[in-house]
C-alpha cells in the first residue's frame, strides 16, 4: 500500500485555480448549446472582439474532430497554436460532462505552449439541451439557443438553459420569418432562470457580440480580482 | 526437440582496407550453405543456398552476421525458405543474430518464409546496431502454399540499435496460435504479411515521416533512429511489390 | 486486496478518457472488416491476444514495482506505430490525472513528474493499481478488459449495434480474457527476474496498419 496524501507535483485536482509553478492559470469559460445554435459564431466574435485586449486560446469539441477547430483556423480569429480541437469519440457530452480528462489536458496545453493566457474559451460539440459543462473543467459556462430551434425552448428549460451562467438567444434577425415571438422567449427564460442573465444577439452585425463580450470581460475581472 | 538437423552458418564481414569488405569467415553448415557472389562497390555480397530443403521439424538453424567497422555486407538467398512438417517430433527452430558495429552497414534481404500445412517453425531474430551503423531488413512470412492452409508459424523480430531496443515484435498464426490471428484485427485473411526495416543514423535528428502506402502497408518511425514498413498482401508477389515501393519511399 | 477498488479502476465511467478512443474498431469498420457482433468479437479476440496481452504484461509488472522508465521503453519497442504511442500516451496522462485526484500518492506524483506528457497507459494502470492495493493479477485484468470494451461499445456507436449484442461479445471472450490476465502474470514474473526483455510482444499487424490508415483520415469520430 502506497496510500499518502501529499501533494506537491502538478495539479491533480481539475478545478485548481492555479498552475504547477504557483501562477493563477486563465479563466476557462464554457459555450454549449444545441447544433446549429451559433457556437462556433459566438466564438468567432468574441476572439474577433477580445483578441487584442486579452491573451486568448479555444478549446473545440467537435463531433467530427475538427471541424469547429478548422472553421475558426479558415476564419483566422486566433494564430493556429492557439487553437485545440479535443476528439470525443462520439459523445461531446461525455467529454465536457462526465470525463472532463482530454479536455483538461488540452487546457493546460495551452497555456503551457501559448501561455500565459488571460482566457480559455472552451466550446462544446452541438449536442442536446442537457450537456452541460462539469465544473471541474469550466469556471462559467454560456448556453447558446437560438430563435430558430423553436421559441418553446426556453419554456422547455433543462440544465443548460436553467443552469448555465449566461443564456444567449441566437440569431434574433431571423425573428421575424420563422415565427418566433422574443417577447416571449425572454419571459419564459426569465421564469427558468430567475435573476440569472440573458442575451439576445444577432450576429450580423459587427456588434453583434458586444453584451456577450462585456459579460465575459466581467467574469474574468471577478476572477483575477 | 530430438532427431532433427542442427545447423550453424556464419558471416563476418571486415573493412579490407582498399575500400573493399573481406570475409574472413564464410561458413555454411549441412543444409545452410553460403556462396560469396559479385558484390557492388565496397559491399560484399552472400547468398544463402538452401542445400536442402528446410527447415522441418525438430531441426534447428541459426544463422549469424556480424559486420564490422566500416563493412558493407548484403546477405540474399536463392529461394524462399520453406517450413515443412518433419519425420521428428517438434517444432523447428531458425534462429537469425545479426550485428552490424558503427559505421558498418547491411542489407539482409533474403526471399520469403512460407509456412507449410502441417509444419510448426519458431523464427528469431535479433539484431544490434550500433548508433552510426546501418541497416536495412526484410522479412516475409508466406501463410501456406497456393491454395493451401498454413502451418503454425511464430516469429519474433528485436532490433536494438546503440544498444536499446526499439523495436519488439512477435506475430502468431496459424493452427493453435492464439485466437482471431485471422480476424479482423491481426491478419483478415491476408496470405502475406511483411516487415522492412531501416535504420539509419541520420535518422536520429530527422526522422523518418510517417506515411500511409495504401490500405495494406505504412511507414511507421520507431522511437529510435529506425523505421519499420509493416505491410499485409493477399499474396507473396503483391507484398514484395508494397514492400519495394517502400523501400524507394524512403530514398 | 481491495475487490472494490478494482470495480472503481475499471469502470468504464473512471474518467480517464478511454471513451474518446476506438481501439482501432473505428479503422476497422470503415474498412468493412467489423461489420456486426461476430467480426466484433474476432476483431476483439484477437486484439485480447496482442495488444491486450501486452498491456496487460505491463501493468502486471508494474504492479510488481518494475521500474517504470524501463516499462515505457518496452511499451515503445511494442508499439510501431507512432500514431498509437501518441494515444497510450495521452491516455496515460489522462489517467495519471484521474488516478493522482482517485488515490493520491507520492508515487503516482513522481511518475507524473517523470512523465510530464504522459507514459504508456498501462504503465500508468500498473501504478495505478499498485497505489490502490490492488495486485498484479487486478491490473492485468483491467488491462485486458480494456483491450476489448473499448472496441465494443464504440461499435455500438458506429454501427449502432444492438448493444445487448456487444456486451454479449465482452461476456463470450470473458475465459479467455481470464487466461490472457494468467499469462500476463506469468511474464511479469519473468520480468522481475530477466528484465523487460521477458516482456511478450505479440503484435497485430492490421491494427498497427489502421491506426496510420486512421490517423491521416481529415474527419474521425474517435481519437484512436
Amino acid at each position: 500500500m502506497h496510500l499518502d496524501h501529499h501533494h506537491d507535483g502538478p495539479a491533480a485536482v481539475s478545478a485548481d485555480a492555479h498552475r504547477p509553478n504557483g501562477s493563477r492559470r486563465a479563466l476557462r469559460i464554457g459555450l454549449g448549446g444545441p447544433v446549429g445554435s451559433g457556437k462556433t459564431a459566438t466564438v468567432a466574435a468574441l476572439c474577433r472582439a477580445l483578441r487584442d485586449e486579452l491573451s486568448l486560446a479555444v478549446v473545440t469539441n467537435d463531433i467530427y474532430t475538427r471541424e469547429d477547430a478548422e472553421f475558426l483556423l479558415r476564419e483566422a480569429v486566433l494564430p493556429p497554436e492557439r487553437i485545440t480541437a479535443v476528439e470525443t469519440g462520439a459523445c461531446p457530452h461525455t467529454a465536457i460532462r462526465d470525463d472532463i480528462s482530454a479536455n483538461l489536458e488540452a487546457v493546460e496545453d495551452l497555456e503551457d505552449e501559448v501561455g500565459p493566457l488571460d482566457l480559455v474559451l472552451v466550446e462544446s460539440g452541438g449536442d442536446n439541451l442537457t450537456a452541460t459543462f462539469s465544473k471541474g473543467l469550466v469556471d462559467a459556462q454560456i448556453f447558446v439557443i437560438d430563435v430558430a430551434g423553436g421559441d418553446d425552448i426556453p419554456r422547455k428549460g433543462g440544465p443548460g438553459v436553467t443552469t448555465a451562467d449566461l443564456l444567449v438567444v441566437n440569431k434574433t434577425d431571423l425573428a421575424p420569418y420563422v415565427g418566433s415571438d422574443l417577447a416571449r422567449m425572454a419571459a419564459d427564460a426569465k421564469a427558468q432562470r430567475a435573476e440569472l442573465p440573458v442575451v439576445f444577439q444577432s450576429l450580423r452585425t459587427e456588434a453583434g457580440v458586444t453584451d456577450v463580450a462585456a459579460w465575459v470581460r466581467a467574469q474574468l475581472a471577478a476572477w483575477t480580482a | 526437440m530430438s532427431g532433427g538437423v542442427q545447423a550453424t552458418a556464419r558471416i563476418l564481414a571486415r573493412d579490407d582496407g582498399r575500400g573493399g569488405t573481406s570475409l574472413p569467415v564464410l561458413e555454411g553448415d549441412g543444409p545452410l550453405a553460403l556462396r560469396r557472389t559479385r558484390g557492388r562497390g565496397a559491399e560484399a555480397r552472400v547468398m544463402l543456398v538452401g542445400a536442402m530443403s528446410g527447415p522441418l521439424g525438430g531441426d534447428h538453424f541459426t544463422v549469424e552476421a556480424a559486420v564490422e567497422e566500416g563493412a558493407r555486407l548484403h546477405v540474399g538467398s536463392a529461394a524462399a525458405t520453406i517450413a515443412l512438417p518433419g519425420q521428428a517430433k517438434g517444432e523447428a527452430r531458425y534462429d537469425v543474430r545479426l550485428t552490424v558495429a558503427d559505421g558498418g552497414e547491411l542489407r539482409w534481404l533474403p526471399e520469403q518464409l512460407i509456412s507449410a500445412n502441417g509444419s510448426e517453425l519458431y523464427v528469431s531474430t535479433h539484431v544490434d546496431v550500433g548508433a552510426y551503423g546501418r541497416l536495412v531488413l526484410r522479412e516475409e512470412q508466406v501463410l501456406g502454399r497456393v491454395a493451401e492452409e498454413p502451418g503454425r508459424l511464430s516469429s519474433r523480430l528485436v532490433l536494438r540499435v546503440g544498444g536499446r531496443t526499439v523495436l519488439d515484435q512477435e506475430l502468431a498464426c496459424g493452427p493453435g496460435a492464439p485466437g482471431g490471428w485471422d480476424g479482423p484485427a491481426v491478419l483478415a485473411g491476408h496470405r502475406a504479411v511483411g516487415q522492412l526495416v531501416v535504420v539509419r543514423p541520420e535518422f536520429a535528428a530527422d526522422p523518418a515521416a510517417s506515411r500511409v502506402l495504401g490500405d495494406g502497408a505504412v511507414v511507421m518511425p520507431l522511437a529510435g533512429p529506425a523505421a519499420l514498413v509493416s505491410a499485409v498482401a493477399p499474396d507473396a508477389l503483391r507484398l514484395r511489390k508494397l514492400l519495394d515501393d517502400a523501400l524507394t519511399s524512403l530514398g | 486486496m481491495s475487490r472494490a477498488a478494482l470495480l472503481v479502476l475499471a469502470d468504464g465511467r473512471f474518467p480517464a478518457g478511454g471513451h474518446a478512443h476506438s481501439g482501432g474498431a473505428e479503422a476497422a469498420v470503415k474498412a468493412g472488416r467489423i461489420t456486426g457482433a461476430s467480426s466484433l468479437e474476432e476483431f476483439c479476440r484477437g486484439r485480447l491476444h496482442t495488444a491486450g496481452l501486452v498491456s496487460a504484461s505491463l501493468a502486471a509488472a508494474a504492479v510488481l514495482g518494475v521500474n517504470p522508465m524501463e516499462l515505457d521503453a518496452a511499451a515503445d519497442a511494442r508499439t510501431p506505430s507512432p500514431a498509437l504511442r501518441v494515444a497510450a500516451r495521452k491516455l496515460g496522462r489522462q489517467l495519471m490525472r484521474a488516478a493522482r485526484a482517485t488515490w493520491p500518492s507520492v508515487e503516482l506524483d513522481a511518475l507524473a513528474r517523470e512523465f510530464p506528457k504522459g507514459a504508456h497507459q498501462p504503465v500508468v494502470l500498473g501504478v495505478t493499481a499498485r497505489v490502490a492495493g490492488l495486485d498484479a493479477v487486478d491490473a492485468a485484468h483491467c488491462a485486458a478488459y480494456e483491450s476489448v470494451s473499448g472496441p465494443a461499445s464504440a461499435t455500438v456507436r458506429l454501427l449502432s449495434l444492438d448493444p445487448f449484442d456487444a456486451t454479449a461479445v465482452l461476456a463470450r471472450l470473458a475465459p479467455e480474457l481470464d487466461r490472457v490476465a494468467d499469462q500476463a502474470v506469468e511474464a511479469a514474473g519473468r520480468v522481475v527476474d530477466h528484465g523487460v526483455d521477458a516482456l511478450p510482444s505479440a503484435s497485430a499487424p492490421l491494427l498497427e496498419i489502421g491506426a496510420e490508415l486512421h490517423a491521416a483520415w481529415p474527419v474521425r469520430l474517435f481519437a484512436s
